[in-house]
């Protein structure tokens, strides 16, 4: 082998490498893009509505359009919280762009003290952009001693924006769900008990996979 | 001998026994490993999808409560429940197993791994080291998911089963057992096996390539092979990273998918169709390299529109990036956003043309000789033709509403997958065979081969269409009597492929034992592109001395 084949090895093979590193490189920032659409995600439906997200706001509408509008309340309690939890009213038919006040009320039917947290969204879905809540319990980690109950505002307002958005200038309901799901660290014995019963794999088997 | 410029002596010494194929650093060797793991996974596959003809054959339960007092050994009623699950991982085993361990490793760790180096004038992948390790992570992936089918998933069921597209919740609190950490952990191996590959074969085909073999004049199939492995590297990582996601959530506590924590399900869906669409062209696009090298060799004519040709994969792989949200017109995206999916859709649909179109050129006024792997062609083009029709059909959201989920869909992707993509294995085995082994083929077995599959498969989705716009729906092991007769008539389509896989198998096993010499070009003047400059089978170590392109 020449001299001069020598160092053409040489070089392919550096040159190898390199292409090999860069291939590598943006392997790992597809993977690190993975990650991040779950910020960016939240981002777009926090803007854009997606997904029946509701919209956050400080300040009352400016204007009140002279049509009826029903906003219904839905509430779901999720995965064994024992919760007695619905909305005061049903339904309210109020004016877009006119704020209202509405709420919910829970009640802890367990013998101690039990925390959910509420997730929230309404249908139709695209109507999210124009749900505009002003004061709600988004979030917010709520606990509940034996017994109590407790009374959950939201204020929030229809958007007058609406009627000028195709898919939704012509509906005449929106709902507004509210789910409460157990807080993790603080499951109920109940709960956590209640599918060991119902559950034909053993306790061994589903630890076995993690 | 032929092929004196690759045969130095103190070079072509082989090693010997079981080191040669586990040690093996030599791109052919490992091609045939690839192509030995895709026939076992396929039969493997192939079964999993003749069970589930052979139970909806019928309306009822026939086979599965049975199946599953067998396997799983339920007893008394338990047997129909655990058999309908069965069911439900056969279908979610069977696509798993055709993607990932057949049609990937065939295509791309099988054909690729044989004919790129070859085509190119290189003597060996960039690096073989990393060749032997992706093909060797592709066995315990395979064995991972064949285990999962046998681990407790959801309470009182064995077995992953939520489809391929493994969507949360079901995944997730649906199916707390540990089949699902198999079935993911069996992905994440699969998957670094292909990006591996996928390197390798980017680094070679940039920096490998012979003196005078410009980008511009490489052959197609290595053309599909390059946009194959940027799409690999580009669209597996999102879903390890979805999947990973996934492990977390189920194991680790994180809500990146539950609602609960703040999370949202449908995000995995669109990281999961990220990677899922490419996915499907990451099947086909080698594909359409083998099928455009055969109706070129076949016709004895220089393919119609080369450069069309390439850069109509180069289209076809990077509109496929931003069309995914057409798999989830049903989730709720606003009438905008599906406008925009509808529309590049079918964008498309037009690169996918100029190859179809170019095709039909290059046989137009051609001297056709329809030997073989000619037949097989053409019957992809045909069959992938059909396939792509009702993808443009599906591509509609309005329509997609109906037929989303049925066996409408069913229908479409097996045309192209099933049919199209299979056909081009096929079509590239008999093409490339007498090359990678030496010996040729029956032509009658071939053909008898071809024929009884093109009927088979047909006989399976073509009435397929029929009972998804009847609306049938996808994934259930039972349906209403009305569907009762096509039904029937796909599963005996189901039998005639698997006879004729039988076929396949004898066609192989008969080559082998009559030793036919091929020499070095059995299929004449038209065809041009390297590996047939090379006595077959090829040297263990070809071009020491580089080919010089014209």
């Amino acid at each position: 082998m020449s001299q001069t084949d020598q160092t053409r090895n040489e070089q392919t093979d550096r040159s190898n490498r390199r292409v090999a590193v860069a291939c590598v490189a943006f392997f790992a920032s597809m993977v690190g893009m993975a990650y991040a659409a779950v910020p960016l995600y939240e981002m777009f439906c926090q803007i854009t509505g997606y997904g029946g997200t509701t919209q956050r706001v400080e300040q009352y509408s400016q204007t009140v359009l002279d049509r009826d509008i029903k906003v219904r309340f839905d509430a779901n309690v999720s995965g064994g919280l024992p919760w007695d939890f619905k909305p005061v009213s049903r339904d309210v038919t109020l004016k877009i762009g006119e704020t209202t006040q509405v709420s919910y009320s829970a009640k802890n039917t367990f013998s101690q003290p039990t925390s959910g947290r509420a997730s929230f969204n309404v249908t139709p879905q695209m109507a999210g952009a124009y749900f505009m809540k002003v004061e709600c319990f988004c979030f917010t980690d709520t606990e509940l001693q034996p017994g109590e109950d407790m009374d959950m505002p939201v204020v929030f307002y229809v958007d007058p924006e609406i009627v000028n958005v195709p898919e939704l200038k012509n509906i005449g309901t929106i709902t507004l769900s509210y789910t409460f799901f157990p807080l993790d660290h603080a499951k109920p014995l109940e709960s956590a008990a209640a599918p060991a019963g119902t559950n034909s794999n053993t306790d061994a088997d589903t630890e076995f996979g993690g | 001998m032929a092929g004196a410029a690759a045969h130095d002596a103190h070079d072509d010494h082989k090693p010997t026994g079981w080191t040669r194929w586990v040690y093996s650093t030599n791109h052919k060797d490992i091609g045939t490993l690839y192509l030995i793991f895709a026939i076992i996974a396929g039969i493997i596959g192939g079964f999993l999808s003749v069970m589930m003809r052979w139970e909806l054959a019928e309306p009822g339960i026939q086979i599965f409560h049975g199946l599953a007092s067998i396997v799983y050994g339920y007893e008394g009623d338990a047997a129909i429940d655990g058999g309908k699950h069965m069911f439900n991982v056969f279908t979610t085993g069977h696509a798993l197993i055709m993607i990932f361990f057949m049609v990937m490793p065939a295509l791309i760790g099988g054909f690729a791994n044989w004919m790129v180096p070859i085509m190119i004038g290189a003597p060996d992948m960039a690096f073989p080291r990393m060749n032997n390790i992706s093909f060797w992570l592709l066995p315990p992936a395979f064995i991972l998911l064949l285990i999962s089918m046998f681990m407790p998933s959801a309470p009182g069921a064995y077995g992953v089963g939520g489809g391929w597209t493994i969507y949360p919740p079901l995944s997730t609190s649906g199916q707390p057992g540990p089949a699902m950490d198999f079935a993911i952990l069996s992905l994440h191996i699969a998957g670094a096996s292909s990006i591996l590959g996928a390197i390798n074969f980017i680094t070679t085909i940039f920096n490998m390539r012979a003196p005078g073999m410009t980008l511009h004049k490489m052959p197609l199939f290595a053309w599909s092979v390059l946009i194959t492995a940027f799409l690999l590297l580009l669209s597996l990582p999102v879903l390890a990273g979805a999947i990973t996601m996934l492990l977390t959530d189920r194991n680790f506590g994180t809500a990146f998918f539950d609602p609960a924590g703040g999370g949202d399900p449908i995000l995995f869906q669109h990281l999961f169709w990220f990677f899922g669409h490419p996915e499907v062209y990451i099947l086909i696009l080698p594909g359409f390299g083998i099928v455009s090298h055969i109706v070129s060799t076949f016709s004895r004519k220089p393919i119609f529109g080369y450069l069309g040709m390439a850069y109509a994969m180069v289209a076809i792989g990077a509109v496929g990036f931003v069309v995914w949200a057409h798999h989830m017109y049903t989730t709720g995206l606003s009438l905008d956003t599906q406008r925009y999916f509808v529309f590049a859709t079918m964008v498309i649909a037009v690169p996918t043309g100029v190859k179809i179109f170019s095709w039909i050129a290059t046989m137009w006024g051609g001297s056709i000789s329809m030997r073989t792997p000619m037949l097989w062609a053409i019957g992809f083009i045909f069959l992938f033709t059909v396939g792509g029709v009702t993808g443009v059909q599906l591509a509609n959201a309005g329509l997609d509403r109906a037929l989303h989920d049925t066996y409408y869909v069913v229908a479409h992707f097996h045309y192209v997958l099933s049919l199209g993509a299979v056909f081009a294995i096929f079509a590239g085995w008999y093409y490339w065979f007498p090359k990678m082994f030496g010996y040729m083929y029956s032509p009658f077995i071939a053909r008898t081969h071809f024929w009884v599959t093109f009927i088979g498969v047909n006989l399976i989705f073509f009435p397929q269409h029929f009972l998804g716009l009847a609306g049938m729906p996808r994934r259930y092991i039972d349906y209403p009597d009305a569907y009762a007769g096509w039904n029937l008539v796909s599963s005996y389509g189901s039998y005639i492929s698997a006879v004729g896989v039988l076929i396949f198998l004898y066609g192989v096993f008969e080559a082998f034992s009559k030793k036919r010499e091929a020499g070095a070009n059995p299929w004449g003047e038209g065809a041009t592109t390297l590996e047939w400059q090379l006595p077959s089978p090829p040297p263990y170590h070809q071009w020491e001395q580089l080919p010089k392109i014209k």
